[in-house]
């Protein structure tokens, strides 16, 4: 008996079969696995089976029986939850309001039990690792720990199916293998999941089943283990084994480019930010992408910010191609040649109702305007030519950038940055949350910009791109440098015992 | 409620040490965006108990009271409307249309009286309500229009404003001046309706719905929020609200005046906002409304009573009061995103 199923679904938008007789079968405590690139129609599978579109043609069967949601909420009422991709929460409300919104316990006047809810909620949140005063704004808690108020609120109604969209992309390994905990909990228990991820390491390690979509169509579904990983990518993407193959695990080249001669171009001393930096010093050469390691909330994203003038620094140097930049604001380091890709780019990045032209024309109005004026015929040839550049895949150069998948939304930002000429480009997170196939492309793209010379500082989650994509790698943790690894000892393994060596603990 | 037994028993806390520390500048931050407009109103009653004699005594705390009465309705209702991310900008028009639809029903009882105000400023908030949440239209143009539409209606049952209905009913008519412990009836209602309205945003789903949907419309539908229901009685009790401060200003008056209310929408705003309440919504409580009403009723008051200041230096006042505390909104907002 199935528990979840779709038959021959199709889902038609404007212009594009998002969902093309597509049929998906989930039966009760299973794992399944939902993979495809970006645009494949993963998203518009998991909006059909949770209610948010109403699909053009096909069937929707839950527990065996014809059913029809018309809004997410007529899902959940019937025990389909769903985590998404970016946190779905409300940043304003307490972390225990949040977590029981429309299902508050209630005192015998009908009003909500405050002290019950905030005692509940410390008691669920413990169960993922979530110690944190309850009564806080969510808004103030790390990402991470929003993700786990996400999953936890997915999880607390009665579940039968649960549907989680990249709930790793914002956990650090220990959260990954808490959530894990929570998968097999629930697989134990009967709950079917649907677990969309690209990360392939999660995927075997918890996933029965396997879906892959591409283009809006069905190209294989069966058993997980019975399907090679490199045959599980090539269906993904499309392509021949062979190439797949001979591209490696990224698309980094591998080689060093830095010279090891050239003066840096980026020099950071001493970055001190209460509480979040200690002393944290390195250099970047040109044509030299470093990464920086280290766990979530080890500082990366905070350095990476603090170069680019947006995030408090209580002291530090950063001297920009020998230049020093002094009490740096975003504007003062776009001058000096840093260009910075925030880790949230839907809130920090892109801007999604505008277009691609605009989106990338933002970053250089100041160069291309005089007096005030803005000259279009400008704006269309530096659009034109990073839209070709980054093989951007758009309707047009008018096509609303939040209508993009995200790995175009990536290039779009990617574009605005360097439309500003930076010496200095800093990457946090550029591979999260897109597809494989546009996932190499930005990482070729991060090594082709190395070659042309500038000084790239890599920040990723996956060990695995830090240390293919990186010259270098500083870890971090807790703020601190705590090692560099450099030529032979750029791996994955030496990444994490770095990371792992125990801390002498001072501060 | 399961859960507790997932984690392996020694995982740690997600968040490190000082954590606690942010914790507590986001308590001190959180306090003063919602306590600000208290701690001002107290200095600046002392102040004035200080300065000037005639605000020393219980009549001129009494007059404050019956004058900031139908404000604080009103007020209490864009409070409301504010939290969801909205503004109603109709409540000035339907304050006045209430009062004159109050005083004419006044002839067929004291029951007509209120219900009759309450109906139309009711439905008009449902029209506002309905289009808002289901068009998507921007409430500012919504209830704009429903400010212009409420005031020609008004104009056109009173004869371009020059008939003036007179409180028919006694009974009606004794509410508006009687009172109760020296302090009249209309601040009892008042009362009454505020600490209602303090227990339905903070302690019912309707009140959580309200911050959800102002917080994040999109994070709110997705987590089952009955958006569209919420938005659609924010705007039917703010009409009501503003319909109720309209009957009760009549029967203080005994007549339907028709010359109130311009501008009352934006005090109303002022108020909400001084108060602490975000103006994008989200968050915001309505004890701060409350102080915000109280505040700008205080120096309504103080510039009364300096006899040869011209009125009009009131909303001087008020606006600089507003200024300063937007601007301190934005900081303390800032401050506690970045802990």
């Amino acid at each position: 008996m199935a528990l979840l199923e779709v038959v021959d679904v199709s889902k038609i938008f404007p212009g594009v079969r998002a969902l093309d007789s597509v049929s998906f079968t989930l039966q009760p405590g299973e794992v399944h696995a939902l993979v495809g690139e970006n645009g494949a129609g993963k998203s518009t599978l998991i909006k059909v089976l949770t209610g948010v579109y109403k699909p053009d043609g096909g069937e929707l069967k839950y527990q065996d029986q014809p059913a029809q949601f018309g809004t997410p909420m007529d899902a959940q009422r019937a025990g389909i939850s769903t985590i998404y991709q970016e946190v779905n929460l409300v940043p304003l409300m307490s972390v225990a309001q949040n977590l029981f919104l429309g299902r508050e316990p209630r005192n015998a006047f009908g009003l909500i039990d405050r002290g019950r809810m905030d005692r509940e909620a410390r008691e669920v949140l413990a169960g993922y690792g979530v110690t944190t005063d309850v009564r806080r704004q969510l808004g103030t808690l790390a990402l991470g720990a929003q993700q786990m108020v996400a999953l936890a609120r997915a999880v607390m109604i009665d579940a039968k199916v649960v549907i989680m969209d990249e709930p790793t992309s914002s956990l650090e390994p220990r959260e990954v293998q808490t959530l894990f905990g929570v998968i097999r909990d629930l697989h134990a228990k009967g709950i079917g999941i649907v677990y969309v991820s690209h990360r392939l390491d999660e995927l075997y390690e918890i996933c029965d089943a396997v879906t892959i979509l591409r283009d809006g169509k069905l190209v294989h579904t069966g058993k997980l283990a019975d399907l090679e990983r490199i045959k599980l990518v090539s269906l993904m993407l499309g392509r021949d084994m062979a190439e797949v193959r001979r591209e490696g695990a990224t698309a980094f080249s591998g080689s060093a480019t830095g010279d090891e001669e050239a003066a840096p171009v980026l020099r950071v001393r001493e970055l001190n930010s209460r509480h979040k930096l200690h002393d944290v010093s390195f250099d970047v050469r040109p044509g030299e992408v470093v990464g920086l390691g280290g766990l979530l909330g080890a500082g990366r994203s905070e350095t990476v910010k603090a170069i680019g003038g947006a995030y408090h620094l209580d002291s530090g140097q950063i001297e920009v191609d020998g230049k020093e930049l002094k009490k740096p604001t975003p504007v003062r380091a776009v001058k000096a040649g840093v260009a910075v890709q925030p880790e949230d780019r839907k809130a920090e990045g892109i801007v999604p109702g505008l277009s691609v032209r605009e989106n990338i024309a933002l970053a250089v109005l100041p160069r291309v305007s005089r007096g005030g004026f803005v000259s279009d015929a400008k704006i269309d040839e530096i659009v034109d030519k990073y839209m070709k550049r980054l093989r951007i895949k758009a309707s047009s150069p008018d096509q609303a950038v939040g209508d993009l998948s995200g790995g175009n939304q990536q290039k779009v930002l990617l574009a605005r940055l360097l439309a500003t000429d930076p010496k200095v480009l800093l990457l946090d997170e550029p591979t999260r949350g897109i597809d494989v196939g546009a996932k190499a492309e930005v990482q070729s793209l991060i090594d082709e910009l190395a070659a042309e010379g500038l000084g790239v500082v890599l920040v990723s989650s996956d060990a695995e791109e830090l240390v293919e994509g990186s010259d270098r790698v500083v870890v971090l943790r807790d703020g601190v440098v705590v090692g560099t690894l450099t030529g032979a000892e750029v791996t994955a393994e030496d990444l994490m015992s770095t990371i792992a060596t125990e801390a002498p603990r001072e501060h | 409620m399961t859960m507790t037994n997932v984690s392996e028993p020694e995982t740690p806390a997600i968040v490190a040490e000082d954590v606690r520390k942010a914790e507590r500048t986001d308590r001190i931050v959180g306090t003063i965006q919602r306590q600000g407009a208290l701690a001002v109103l107290i200095v600046v009653v002392l102040i004035a108990l200080a300065t000037f004699e005639n605000f020393r005594s219980f009549d001129n705390a009494a007059t404050i009271l019956v004058a900031a009465a139908p404000p604080m309705l009103i007020a209490l209702g864009m409070t409301f409307v504010i939290i969801t991310g909205g503004i109603d900008l109709s409540v000035g028009s339907l304050y006045v249309l209430g009062g004159v639809l109050a005083a004419w029903a006044s002839q067929y009882g004291i029951l007509a009286a209120f219900l009759l105000p309450l109906a139309v400023c009711g439905a008009i908030g449902l029209a506002n309500g309905l289009l808002i949440a289901y068009t998507r239209m921007a409430p500012f143009i919504v209830t704009l229009a429903a400010l212009l539409g409420a005031r020609g209606l008004m104009r056109a049952i009173s004869s371009e404003g020059s008939n003036t209905y007179l409180v028919q009913n006694d009974a009606f008519r004794k509410l508006g001046n009687g009172s109760f412990l020296d302090i009249g009836y209309q601040v009892w209602i008042v009362a009454a309706l505020v600490v209602i309205g303090i227990v339905v945003l903070a302690r019912s789903r309707f009140g959580a719905s309200i911050y959800a949907v102002g917080g994040s419309e999109d994070a709110a539908s997705l987590m089952g929020v009955p958006v569209r229901r919420t938005k659609v009685w924010v705007y039917v009790l703010s009409g009501l609200l503003a319909g109720l401060a309209g009957a009760i200003n009549a029967a203080k008056l005994g007549s339907g005046v028709t010359v109130l209310g311009t501008g009352m929408e934006l005090d109303a705003i002022a108020a909400v906002v001084i108060g602490g309440t975000l103006l994008t919504g989200g968050a915001g409580t309505i004890a701060g409304t409350i102080a915000g009403v109280l505040l700008l009723g205080v120096i309504q008051n103080l510039i009364n009573q300096v006899g040869n200041l011209n009125s009009n230096w009131q909303q001087v006042i008020s606006g600089a009061f507003l200024a300063l505390v937007v601007v301190a909104q934005t900081y303390l907002v800032r401050l506690r995103r970045v802990t």
